[in-house]
């Protein structure tokens, strides 16, 4: 079973080597790139249900015993993320293929979404804070092919923000690491661990301050998000949904796994961590709510979600970190889905802004449906997936308020999420109004195609309407994946076994 | 463009010497300082001698491969040999060794870590000579077609 662990990530590069080798024949790329991501798939869920069963596991490249050699290692909570991540990047693969034009004409998007691939694994697998590096910058290079793969001129424009943003957020990190390193004598998570208790407190809480603003650059947290909204809505259709649903998400993983993993308690900076999730919650839908692109409104919707993650985080309580696990889970899928409906919607209506749009509630009504789900999920209604992560939140939160500390702001922080659903609320209610229900204002800018009764080539509405069932079932069997979410929350507020796994002890 | 015979000989010279170096530090890379990466980079540096010498031109003829075909033929070997020891129950990337006499050669010692680095080796150049294809154009030769690129050709 270990000798499963590497391949998510060697499979897709290896998948990249060849589809760029097999570069002319498309179908040959087209199979390769499937075929690769259906395996990651498959052996992420297989993982998920070992590790579940039995704790940990563990495998050093090339026989060096950690702390020295790259280890990867499985948790619940990273095989949770691997196979929700897997599941994506598969289905907006098939997406990228089905809609024309978005890959068909460039020959590095098969080999430079595998490398993607390849970075998201591995961010989620590797067991050093080194390698976590190494897996961001490969997926931030691709992401920097990806987003201007057009090559127009606003690509270029807000591509320039968002490689400048990164990269300054990566020398941070890699600055950081080697203060850790200086300090420590390892970046071996499971080693760092075991060793930071002997550094002072001020410094401890020096450096957790430090990982929450390299990783709160690439989680888009308050005041670090800015890039975000900029930089999304110019990709490609199927590249914004993975970036929407994978990039940021990452980084709320790097966050939960350095914060509850590498500092003990009293050195948490918890109070921080409040306060930007209240923040990020409030700003990211204020900046939703005056938008008038689907595509922007969904973008700010990523920033004020990545609150409520944060706020499950600076909980630090098997609830908290539960809920949040589950919110990153039905997020992922949430905004994958909805942005690939994004881009159903522009290829019947041929714009994304709501003023040239209208009345696609008669023209493509299973769009409509494919929509107003997620979406309504997005916001928390009751029977959809994100009710119940939300109402994991809120109740933690009392729990918090109960115990002792931060009392005021726990409760000024849940107070704040309850307005920010209502407010999320409105704001896809008006992207349902302005696309599907009012008459179109302004004739759209781009060329629309007529749509059959599907409202969208096959390949791309497949995709996107298993998104859709994927994202019930979640709802429907939210009770055992609640469950599994609290042990992946447990494990990591005991990390013993994590650490004795690794080290081998 | 104009060619220094005195440069253009030179290079002729120690181009050849240049890459055996890089071959040798692949091969030692394994027990001593040296490897894919290292080599690559050496080897790397005689291209930008040829390119000194002729511009793209000169780059262009050392191989008739694409450079993404290099570097994914690069990947492609690494990986598969990172992969290799999966089947036989050993980690990622484990050192699978053998060692056998040859006549004439004598005591051959050879391990996975070579292919592995000859991958690396192809990656590192076939990025060299995608560098000198996305940067390399002379902007003079440039400036004789296009009037427009006159500014960059005076600001260089």
């Amino acid at each position: 079973m270990n000798q499963l662990i590497p391949l998510p990530i060697v499979l897709p590069l290896l998948a990249a080597a060849l589809a760029s080798l097999f570069g002319r024949w498309k179908v040959v790329q087209r199979i390769i790139s499937v075929a690769v991501l259906t395996a990651t798939s498959a052996i992420s869920i297989l993982l998920l249900v070992r590790v579940d069963r039995d704790g940990p596991l563990v495998m050093h490249a090339g026989d060096w015993r950690a702390p020295i050699g790259i280890t990867l290692v499985v948790d619940r909570l990273s095989a949770i993320m691997l196979t929700v991540a897997s599941l994506m990047l598969l289905a907006v693969l098939v997406y990228a293929i089905g809609q024309p034009g978005a890959e068909r004409h460039h020959v590095g998007f098969q080999p430079v979404y595998m490398i993607l691939a390849a970075g998201v694994a591995g961010s989620f697998l590797t067991g050093d804070l080194f390698n976590l590096f190494v897996s961001f910058e490969m997926m931030l290079t691709a992401s920097y092919v990806l987003l201007t793969l057009g090559g127009r001129k606003d690509q270029v424009r807000a591509g320039m923000t968002y490689v400048v943003i990164s990269l300054l957020a990566s020398t941070l990190f890699i600055t950081a690491l080697a203060l850790l390193y200086s300090a420590t004598g390892t970046v071996n998570m499971a080693d760092l661990a075991a060793k930071i208790g002997q550094l002072p407190l001020g410094l401890r809480q020096a450096f957790a301050v430090l990982l929450v603003v390299v990783f709160g650059v690439k989680a888009a947290l308050f005041p670090l998000f800015s890039w975000l909204p900029d930089s999304y809505p110019v990709a490609p259709g199927p590249v914004t949904a993975v970036f929407a649903g994978l990039l940021t998400k990452v980084g709320v993983y790097a966050l939960i796994r350095s914060q509850t993993l590498l500092f003990p308690e009293g050195s948490r900076p918890v109070t921080l961590l409040l306060i930007t999730a209240g923040l990020t919650m409030a700003f990211g839908i204020i900046g939703a709510i005056a938008q008038d692109d689907v595509k922007r409104i969904l973008s700010f919707n990523i920033v004020s979600h990545i609150g409520y993650m944060v706020f499950g985080l600076a909980l630090f309580s098997v609830g908290g970190l539960a809920a949040a696990i589950f919110y990153a889970v039905h997020h992922i899928i949430a905004m994958t889905t909805l942005f690939l409906v994004d881009g159903l919607i522009e290829h019947a209506g041929g714009s994304s802004r709501m003023r040239e749009l209208g009345n696609m509630v008669r023209s493509a009504p299973v769009v409509a449906l494919l929509f107003l789900v997620p979406a309504l999920g997005l916001a928390g209604i009751p029977p959809f997936s994100g009710f119940v992560p939300k109402l994991g939140l809120i109740q933690s939160g009392f729990a918090a308020v109960g115990g002792q500390g931060h009392r005021a702001l726990v409760i000024g922080v849940v107070a704040v999420s309850l307005v920010v659903s209502l407010l999320t609320l409105f704001s896809v209610i008006k992207i349902w109004i302005g696309v599907f229900w009012s008459p179109a204002f302004e004739t759209p800018s781009g060329a629309a195609h007529t749509v059959g009764r599907l409202g969208g080539p096959p390949l791309m509405v497949i995709p996107t309407a298993t998104l859709f069932v994927l994202g019930l079932t979640v709802a429907l069997t939210a009770g055992p994946l609640y469950r599994l979410c609290e042990r992946a929350a447990s494990d990591l507020l005991n990390p013993h076994a994590y650490i004795t796994t690794v080290l081998g002890r | 463009m104009k060619r220094l015979v005195f440069l253009d000989e030179s290079v002729r010279l120690i181009f050849h010497a240049v890459l055996v170096g890089s071959i040798y530090l692949l091969f030692v890379g394994h027990n001593q300082p040296g490897g894919g990466f290292v080599a690559g980079l050496v080897a790397g540096a005689a291209m930008s001698l040829r390119y000194l010498v002729g511009g793209l031109a000169e780059v262009r003829r050392i191989s008739r491969f694409q450079p993404w075909t290099i570097m994914a033929l690069g990947v492609a070997i690494s990986t598969s040999t990172a992969l290799a020891p999966l089947s036989r129950g050993h980690s990622i990337m484990a050192s699978m060794s053998t060692s056998f006499d040859l006549p004439l050669l004598g005591h051959i010692y050879a391990s996975t870590t070579l292919p592995f680095d000859i991958g690396v080796y192809m990656v590192v150049v076939g990025l060299v000579f995608m560098v000198f294809e996305a940067f390399g154009e002379d902007p003079d030769a440039e400036a004789d077609e296009v009037p427009e690129a006159d500014e960059e050709g005076a600001t260089r």
